[in-house]
């Protein structure tokens, strides 16, 4: 027998070295409360990379002006570097065209926009719009609101008790007075990775567009705009190890140059007379007002961090965290799972029995270790549809390590001892 | 003689220096939480609901020969055992003196990351009820 697969088991180790990983992550090496931070809140945003810390000094410290309207050199630099940021990103999910690529400040705008503009013009009173039980407050509030606007209604795709969409209803919900359909694709609250290619499929055969929200897919698994086919999609760069501010929404070309602008003022504009203004081409269109400049290109340098650690890196490496994760509280007991769907991404919402979510992200806060307890965003899931006082999540990194999760498992066995 | 609020707070805050690290306070914390029935369950009721995003609160109040009483709850036991010292502090005094009170204990204590907003936990916004009722009954008395 030859030693091919140990060789081979060196290599991967050698290819990622997760400890070498972390040096690039100077805030996980802190101490909170006298204790090594943990730090397994990523998915309410992640750490980033020098390469995008640095990014963004450099920006401001050799080619900081204003994009797109300068004639000199500095401006010619900012507006490439912005511009190949836009580039970086269109690559990243696929799109057909930069045109597509509209920068917003975070997923939340990129809904905000949709509902909006596309909303704005397409819904009216009696109409129907479609999400999900499972919706962040941000892909569930800007429909809520054009809806109680429009006077048309918001149907929700139900969830069942693990966590997973219930599809068979999805036919029956749509009907000819359906406008729209907006569904997460992985929920933060339940880490469900939802099945949104058989939901694009249904709901296109009904010709109704659907809008992604990817905040927590971006940084777990490949996004391909043209394979799903998706309509409308939105993402966060600091949700995928960029800065905070900036974001994506990702439209189809013949749904940007129907819709109205979202906001009125610079940049937007190709010409201005007293009496009226005509609209910049696209994505211009939709980015009034000077841009996160120095945010577009840092999430640029996140998108590098990616794509030279490798997706497939950093999905192995969640799933290992959170196989390992799963083995540890499985040991323990006494702790019930709210998500528990065949297809998850690497987070982890949970109670240990008879102790309050807020109890034990107190205590885990002493012993240095960063979680999220609540409603995550999702407070109509987790009140209404669960009957919960809130969850306590743990959501894991390229950068966390499996010794990060057995101090982890040891808090979770403290807190038991303290409040049990 | 009744103990006044500033000699609670300087009591509590005695007791609280005993603890030499964080966790010996916080089985204290929870203790309290656990131990006291704080509330009858009649007052356990949207009405009485101070709303947070982390964990809830509820309080009710009652004038008593001119002094006002607190009762509260949480379904958090470390929120309850933080109310149950917002309680020993203020209930059962005169409401010109709830209302003037500073509550500094809490960050002496070492407590001050449960009375911040971004806990949403419900405390911050109870503590305003309480001084809020009590100046509203010192301007009854007033008139």
């Amino acid at each position: 027998m030859d030693n091919t697969g140990k060789i081979l088991e060196e290599k991967i180790y050698d290819e990622f070295n997760v400890l070498k990983l972390r040096e690039q992550f100077p805030i996980l090496n802190q101490t909170v409360n006298g204790k090594p931070l943990i730090y397994l809140d990523n998915a309410a945003t992640n750490q980033k990379p020098l390469s995008v810390i640095n990014s963004i000094s450099n920006y401001y410290e050799t080619i900081n002006s204003n994009v797109h309207r300068g004639l000199h050199t500095l401006s010619e630099r900012a507006t490439e570097a912005y511009e190949g940021s836009r580039e970086k990103v269109r690559e990243f999910i696929n799109a057909k065209s930069t045109n597509e690529i509209v920068f917003v400040r975070g997923t939340t705008e990129g809904v905000n926009l949709v509902a909006s503009t596309f909303g704005k013009v397409n819904v009216k009173e009696g109409d129907e719009i479609i999400v999900t039980e499972m919706e962040h407050h941000s892909n569930l509030v800007p429909w809520q609101n054009l809806c109680r606007e429009k006077n048309a209604v918001l149907k929700y795709i139900p969830v069942n008790d693990e966590g997973e969409l219930i599809l068979d209803d999805l036919e029956k919900l749509i009907t000819e007075k359906t406008k729209f359909i907006s569904v997460v694709y992985i929920s933060n609250t339940l880490g469900t990775i939802n099945p949104i290619k058989k939901i694009i499929e249904t709901a296109h055969r009904h010709n109704v567009p659907v809008m992604l929200d990817a905040a927590q897919a971006a940084p777990h698994l490949k996004i391909d705009v043209q394979d799903l086919d998706c309509d409308f999609l939105a993402f966060s760069g600091h949700k995928i190890y960029g800065p905070t501010g900036i974001g994506v929404l990702y439209a189809k070309e013949k749904f940007l140059e129907e819709m109205p602008p979202y906001q009125f003022g610079g940049e937007m504009i190709k010409s201005v007379s007293y009496e009226q203004t005509v609209y910049n081409d696209l994505p211009y269109k939709f980015e009034a007002g000077t841009p996160n400049i120095s945010g577009a290109i840092s999430l640029g340098a996140a998108i590098d961090f990616i794509n030279s650690t490798g997706l497939e890196v950093i999905a192995d490496q969640e799933k290992k965290l959170f196989d390992h994760a799963m083995k540890r509280m499985n040991e323990m007991g006494g702790i019930r799972f709210i998500g528990t769907a065949k297809e998850k991404a690497s987070v982890i919402s949970f109670l240990l029995e008879g102790i309050h979510p807020y109890d034990t992200g107190s205590i885990l806060d002493n012993l240095g270790i960063a979680v999220r307890t609540g409603f995550h965003c999702t407070q109509p899931l987790i009140e209404q549809k669960y009957k919960l006082p809130g969850t306590v999540r743990a959501s894991f990194a390229v950068y966390n390590t499996t010794e990060e999760i057995d101090i982890f498992a040891e808090g979770l066995k403290k807190v038991k001892q303290m409040l049990g | 003689m009744n103990k006044s609020i500033k000699e609670l707070e300087e009591e509590i805050i005695e007791e609280f220096s005993l603890f030499d690290d964080w966790m010996g306070k916080y089985e204290y914390i929870i203790e309290l939480g656990k131990n006291l029935p704080l509330i009858d369950p009649k007052f356990k009721t949207e009405e009485f609901k101070v709303k947070g995003c982390q964990s809830q609160v509820w309080l009710s109040s009652e004038m008593k020969d001119g002094k006002l009483f607190y009762y509260a709850d949480s379904d958090a036991v470390i929120t309850k055992g933080i109310i149950s010292l917002l309680i020993r502090v203020l209930s059962g005094h005169k409401p010109g003196e709830i209302s003037e009170a500073d509550m500094n204990f809490i960050n002496k204590i070492g407590l001050k990351e449960h009375l911040s907003p971004n806990r949403a936990n419900g405390l911050t916004a109870m503590i305003n009820y309480m001084k809020k009722y009590a100046a509203a009954y010192a301007e009854q008395n007033v008139n």
